[in-house]
């Protein structure tokens, strides 16, 4: 057990450097220098020239990359371009909790709703709640979180408040609780569907096994063959799943974020990359390679501390 | 005694009445089409998603209007009405006619994205899977260390590389979205390899080539589609998001995701701006969720017993 964790936690460091070397690759590939806004003021070339001395851009591609891994390493992401004399550290430390906060509480509403919807509809096979849940859950799931967080707007931001004057939820913001509530439904419902979906489809496999059989078949109660030993065998493949859910909720904030104007990293996403902040693009992008890695590690060792049957040496 | 002569007629005699009795036909691809159209949300999927494609493909003969073409510059904003069913857009265009013209450019991306994809995917997941040992190991580390980065965000570092525009979309599609193919085909391959009738084939003395080509490709048919069914929405999805934050397709050509990025602009006052496009994207997401859904049910083997 502790060796797989050693080995996974080794297998990190090249997995960041090779996220790092792609990201780094393609932005110095990307035409134009960072410092010559594209149309705007138009610089003279031997003035830009000198900014990039100043940031050390004249420096061959490897140098540069080696002087980078070792700030980074250390915690030091540099001085962003554009938005100068700004460090990336506290530009990040401001908008990452509001985006960590944004996650979780996704999060935690996918898990919380997801799983039990998919209970409800497997203990309901073929029922009325089975086929509205799954009805539900394909709809969730196929919506592009921003497409949803849109409609969420439109209905609930404007369209409800214009025919019946009750004016609960505001267009975007974050400034109070009651703001939290529709990004957090616009972020979490695709995970959420995708939960309920797995969920119900692996407490029916479970529901057909021949112990829980024996289960009823000693008399014991409906109520509890399904929370004693139907739930525990069902729930851990669907832990495989919170890992890719991550990579989801990642991806689907910085456009949720962008639809209800929430103060979160996403939104140097996008801006950073069009105007060639390379000390923030990199910041960025390691900073959701990390947070990956680490989830996809967590639920890895989770998994095995579930589940006994599952060696995690070998591999 | 028959002759030989009217011994070979009476085979042909036979031969012909045999193949007068109608046979059904147990096919696969008949299978599963029966199976598909028995799936009522299946078959939801297939209409619209038909509807979908003959909308891009006729656009100019449905459009009532160019894509880029100034309508009613005095009607600018103007909602939904009889003349203008989905209403005028900022600069006078009619919404309606860019509807109609965004579905070409998010059929195009969707197709061509997965063509790229799959030509990328299918032969490295193929070659990985059938010759395991160092190759598949290299292989399979390089789709590991694609995997550890969001395909969206590769993708916006790469249009972003490239510039914005339909074909770059398809070029960054294609180089950060065959990792999901090329496993999916290992992963067949590698179950495929040890069946009998490969063991049969490679004993006879068929080459590795040959041995994909004729026997391994042909039976991995089935999730190939599948996942080509779930490929294009996902490529459609990132069209519809590139062009909304700014950096896919370029104005004046029309793109859904573009129309919701400019509606959010205006979404106090106007909102017909943003419901349409809106609601493109997502019901023609949810048509692929439906139809691809039926298909993997119509055509997983396991669904036969």
């Amino acid at each position: 057990m502790l060796q797989f964790i050693v080995g996974r936690v080794l297998w990190f460091i090249p997995t960041i450097i090779a996220i790092a070397a792609v990201t780094f690759i393609i932005m110095n590939l990307t035409p134009g220098s960072p410092f010559q806004p594209a149309g705007a003021n138009n610089l003279r070339e031997d003035i830009i020239k000198n900014i990039e001395k100043q940031y050390g851009l004249d420096k061959p591609l490897p140098v540069r990359f080696v002087i980078y891994l070792g700030k980074a390493a250390r915690g030091d992401f540099g001085e962003s371009y554009t938005r100068r004399p700004q460090k990336v550290n506290d530009i990040i430390a401001r908008g990452f909790p509001v985006s960590l906060h944004l996650g979780a509480m996704a999060l935690g509403f996918a898990i919380i709703g997801g799983v039990s919807l998919g209970i409800l509809a497997a203990v309901n096979q073929n029922g009325f709640i089975d086929y509205a849940s799954v009805t539900f859950a394909i709809l969730a799931y196929s919506l592009p979180s921003f497409v949803l967080g849109f409609l969420l707007l439109l209905l609930f931001g404007i369209w409800i408040p214009e025919w019946t004057g009750w004016r609960f939820f505001r267009i975007g913001g974050w400034q109070s609780p009651r703001d939290w509530i529709l990004p957090t439904i616009a972020l979490g419902a695709g995970p959420f569907a995708q939960l309920a979906r797995y969920t119900r489809s692996s407490m029916i496999d479970v529901i057909r096994s021949d112990y829980v059989r024996t289960a009823r078949a000693k008399g014991l109660a409906e109520r509890k063959v399904v929370l004693k030993h139907v739930l525990k065998n069902a729930l851990i493949p669907v832990i495989t799943l919170v890992g890719p859910l991550f990579a989801a909720l990642g991806t689907g904030s910085f456009f949720v974020e962008q639809v209800f104007r929430v103060p979160g990293i996403g939104q140097y996403f996008v801006t950073s990359m069009t105007n060639k902040d390379h000390p923030m693009i990199l910041a960025v992008v390691l900073l959701y390679g990390v947070f990956l890695a680490a989830m996809n590690l967590i639920v890895d060792i989770m998994y095995g501390v579930i589940d006994p049957r599952i060696r995690l040496g070998g591999g | 005694m028959a002759t030989p002569r009217e011994q070979v007629s009476q085979a042909e005699l036979l031969a012909e009445a045999a193949e007068a009795v109608p046979i059904r036909q147990a096919s696969l691809w008949g299978d599963a089409w029966r199976r598909l159209i028995k799936n009522r949300l299946a078959v939801v999927g297939l209409i619209i998603v038909s509807i979908f494609t003959l909308t891009a493909i006729f656009a100019p003969v449905i459009a009532p209007y160019g894509e880029a073409e100034v309508v009613a510059p005095e009607l600018k904003f103007a909602p939904p009405s009889w003349y203008f069913p989905m209403g005028i857009d900022q600069n006078g265009r009619d919404v309606f006619s860019r509807i109609v013209y965004g579905a070409r450019v998010s059929l195009l991306v969707g197709v061509v994205a997965q063509l790229i994809v799959l030509a990328i995917g299918v032969p490295i997941g193929a070659i990985a899977g059938y010759f395991s040992g160092r190759v598949d190991n290299f292989l399979m580390r390089t789709v590991d260390v694609f995997y550890a980065i969001p395909q969206l965000l590769l993708v916006l570092l790469l249009v972003n590389m490239l510039g914005p525009g339909m074909k770059n979309i398809f070029i960054a599609i294609g180089i950060t979205g065959w990792v999901t193919e090329a496993r999916l085909v290992r992963g067949t391959i590698l179950a495929l390899r040890e069946q009998e009738y490969v063991k049969a084939s490679r004993v006879a003395g068929a080459g590795g080539t040959y041995i994909i080509l004729r026997h391994l490709l042909p039976n991995s048919m089935t999730p190939i589609i599948v996942a080509l069914t779930f490929g294009i929405p996902t490529a459609i999805f990132i069209e519809a998001s590139l062009s909304f934050v700014g950096v896919g397709i370029r104005p004046p050509q029309p793109s859904w995701g573009q129309m919701v990025g400019v509606g959010q602009q205006y979404i106090q006052s106007v909102q017909h701006l943003m419901l349409f496009p809106c609601l493109a994207i997502g019901l023609t997401m949810l048509a692929f969720t439906f139809l691809g859904d039926g298909l993997r049910d119509a055509l997983d083997v396991k669904m036969n017993d």
